[in-house]
């Protein structure tokens, strides 16, 4: 962003990559004039672990394991994208009822993101008793998914074919009694947002963006559906048993913070109802089919509605046991292009709150590093191979030359 | 040797350091069991500042060292000398001269404006916003501030701390009329204390720790002393000028009941700070001229409506 008046700043304040206000190590660079933010310098690529090529060395099954950690959040969204596109190039027939199970879980794990989202805002805007009232009933849910699946952030219930573990009439007895506590809960906290002064003057007017604007940068999830694009992968491409449930795709058209708070509520309300439905109506039947272990040749794209947004999964298979290729666009990287337009013009205090109402994940989203020299802050990208000259003579410097340990390696090897 | 007494002891340095760490202790538990948590056990505060004091103390390159080591001590006595002229659980103040109430509000000014040159000198771009901030703030609560304990004091036809609280324990129900004056008074103090929902200047999700952000060891010890000190006197003040009951010759009964009114105001900051979101600086300034000032003037309105027509 260049604007004419951009020039016109005081300072230059850094926030990140290590700030209070972030969870997760990434940079913005703010120029201020006063209180008023000019303009947003945003720089990604803190977090770059590069799962993306670490899969194509690990077969289709261990994959599912290593996307499931892209996220500590979303972890089902992204196993089950990649499990979706897998077994449709591999022509496999899903049973229902492990379908089922997929929702149920992919439901539970919205209700736990909303609310923990919804902490993060209180806590953002300094309100810590919100962060810690959706904190404390955010362990409901999570106990829940420990119990279904045995873990509470990586589930690990996807497999390719299926899933897992299978759920017990008594499990669903606990669903739906969790499910009435936590429905009472969320209306207490809709009335909160909704009715409390304080929150409402923080939240309403802040970080606006239009419809239009929303879509020409290709906002998903929650904050374009707050904006009054009415938009949801869930009932546009229904995927595991989303074409079966009832369900209203809750939009907004404050196009604000406020917005986005109320639409995540709403969503909550509407959770509720998915996995109601769910335990009422779940088939009988296997949970699991039998998978090949070589996939035949070809590609094949997935999209899952994540807490946050569209997560779209790419996979290519050569015929092989390991995939060719796999790539992964997390929600906020589509998202993120919006924060700077949120940002124009409002205040320094505005910030956090306006970061975090996208819901941010961006150790998920990175996937590259990007160099900036400091002394002319030009930008490039490093390939593989200038990566790795750039690594070497990084530990040369310092005095240990990976390449005559590697030599040595091998010779102990041979012997 | 008396005197060395009251300044060092009681009710000195070491009596307003320990009430205010029970304070702290009392507003942080309190804030826990609000929120539904379990909140820090009772010697919680003092390990804090016993940790902090064995800490190192680092002061930044680019920082002026002389100002910066001094902001801390500095706003550590203004807040601890104000006490002296506050009656605490007689009418009578240790010591006490015509016009002490403005001496006080001036005392108390001090460590905001200790806080602004700590940060500034300190010359990080998180302390500077944060100090700038605080200065802001300060201009626009300290008005209301000064006109809520100006209006009983106008009341009583005296600037003397002493002679406010005898005026009132004479006649106690003139006291109701100052309840406006109260709650302006109290609001204004979160702001002087830069408590939530006025904790702008040190707004942790925006500016690190702001006015403080550089400051670590000793000199970060001393600074939260101070806020807890300013705390404990700052309800005292309330006390003495909106709470006129409990006064005795009785130095046990009279001492309890003073201490139980300053628990009620460190109360009502808590409840404050528990069920608000911060505002921005903007909102906030705004709230102080547009509610809190004409609240204030109205005050004053009542008080002397009250001396020219009934007394």
């Amino acid at each position: 962003m260049h604007d004419a008046h951009e020039h016109d700043y005081e300072f230059k304040i850094p926030l990140g990559p290590q700030h209070p206000a972030l969870k997760e190590p990434e940079n913005f660079s703010i120029a201020l004039k006063g209180e008023k933010i000019l303009g947003v310098d945003i720089r990604l690529g803190y977090n770059h672990r590069g799962i993306e090529k670490a899969c194509e060395a690990r077969t289709f099954l261990q994959d599912v394991y290593l996307l499931e950690r892209i996220c500590g959040i979303c972890s089902h969204s992204h196993s089950s994208a990649y499990v979706q596109a897998v077994e449709e190039i591999a022509g496999l027939v899903v049973p229902k009822r492990a379908l089922y199970i997929r929702t149920l879980i992919g439901e539970l794990e919205r209700i736990h993101s909303h609310f923990l989202w919804l902490g993060v805002a209180g806590h953002e805007i300094g309100f810590d008793t919100l962060l810690m009232y959706t904190w404390r009933d955010r362990e409901i849910v999570m106990d829940l998914l420990a119990q279904l699946t045995g873990n509470r952030v990586n589930y690990g219930i996807n497999t390719i074919g299926g899933v897992r573990r299978d759920i017990t009439p008594e499990q669903g007895k606990d669903i739906l009694a969790a499910m009435a506590t936590l429905e009472e809960r969320t209306k207490y906290y809709v009335q909160i947002a909704t009715e409390e002064t304080s929150i409402i003057k923080r939240l309403s007017g802040v970080g606006v963006i239009s419809r239009q604007d929303a879509i020409r940068l290709g906002a998903v999830g929650p904050t374009a559906r707050a904006s009054g694009v009415n938009r949801d992968i869930r009932r546009e491409d229904p995927y595991a048993a989303y074409a079966e449930m009832d369900f209203d795709v809750i939009t907004d058209d404050h196009c604000d913070v406020y917005g986005r708070t109320v639409v995540r509520l709403k969503e909550l309300m509407e959770s509720f109802r998915i996995v109601r439905q769910v335990v009422a109506k779940i088939p009988d039947g296997p949970i699991t089919v039998r998978a090949p272990r070589k996939i035949p040749a070809g590609d094949a794209l997935s999209r899952y509605e994540a807490p946050r947004g569209e997560d779209v999964h790419y996979v290519k298979s050569s015929g092989g046991e390991k995939p060719e290729r796999v790539k992964v666009r997390a929600p906020t990287l589509a998202n993120i292009q919006t924060v700077k337009h949120m940002l124009r013009d409002r205040f320094l205090a505005d910030m956090p709150i306006v970061i975090a109402a996208i819901d941010p994940c961006f150790s998920c989203t990175d996937r590259l590093v990007g160099v900036r020299h400091l002394d002319n802050h030009k930008k490039e990208t490093l390939s593989w191979e200038s990566l790795r000259a750039f690594s070497l003579g990084w530990h040369r410097a310092k005095g240990f030359d990976i390449t005559v340990a590697e030599k040595k390696l091998h010779q102990l090897m041979e012997h | 040797m008396i005197a060395l007494f009251f300044i060092l002891i009681y009710p000195g340095f070491l009596f307003l350091a320990l009430f205010g760490l029970i304070a702290e202790f009392i507003d942080r538990k309190l804030y826990a069991r609000m929120q539904n948590r379990q909140g820090p056990p009772w010697f919680q505060p003092l390990a804090d500042f016993i940790k902090l004091l064995g800490k190192e103390d680092i002061v930044p390159d680019e920082a002026n060292p002389r100002m910066f080591r001094l902001m801390p001590l500095f706003a550590l006595t203004a807040v601890v000398s104000s006490i002296i002229y506050i009656p605490l659980w007689k009418t009578e103040a240790l010591y006490s001269f015509p016009g002490d109430l403005v001496v006080v509000l001036y005392l108390l000014t001090l460590p905001t404006l200790a806080f602004f040159i700590g940060g500034w000198y300190s010359t990080s771009l998180y302390a500077r916003i944060g100090s700038v901030r605080s200065l802001t703030q300060m201009f626009a609560y300290e008005v209301p501030l000064f006109m809520g304990l100006f209006s009983p004091a106008l009341l009583a036809d005296s600037w003397t701390l002493s002679e406010i609280s005898r005026f009132y324990v004479d006649h106690p129900l003139y006291s109701f009329f100052n309840i406006l004056g109260f709650g302006v008074s109290l609001v204004a103090l979160l702001g002087k204390l830069e408590k939530a929902p006025f904790d702008i200047p040190e707004a942790e999700t925006e500016i690190v720790a702001g006015t403080f952000t550089e400051y670590s060891g000793r000199l970060f010890a001393f600074f939260r002393l101070s806020i807890d000190i300013e705390m404990v006197v700052g309800a005292s003040l309330l006390a003495a000028v909106f709470l006129p009951f409990g006064w005795r010759e009785d130095a046990v009964i009279g001492f309890l009941i003073y201490i139980f009114k300053v628990l009620l105001v460190v109360f009502l900051l808590t409840l404050a700070r528990t069920i608000f979101a911060r505002m921005r600086i903007d909102q906030m300034v705004r709230f102080c001229w547009k509610y809190l000032v004409p609240l204030a003037l109205l005050q004053l309105l009542i008080v002397l409506f009250l001396k020219g027509v009934v007394l």
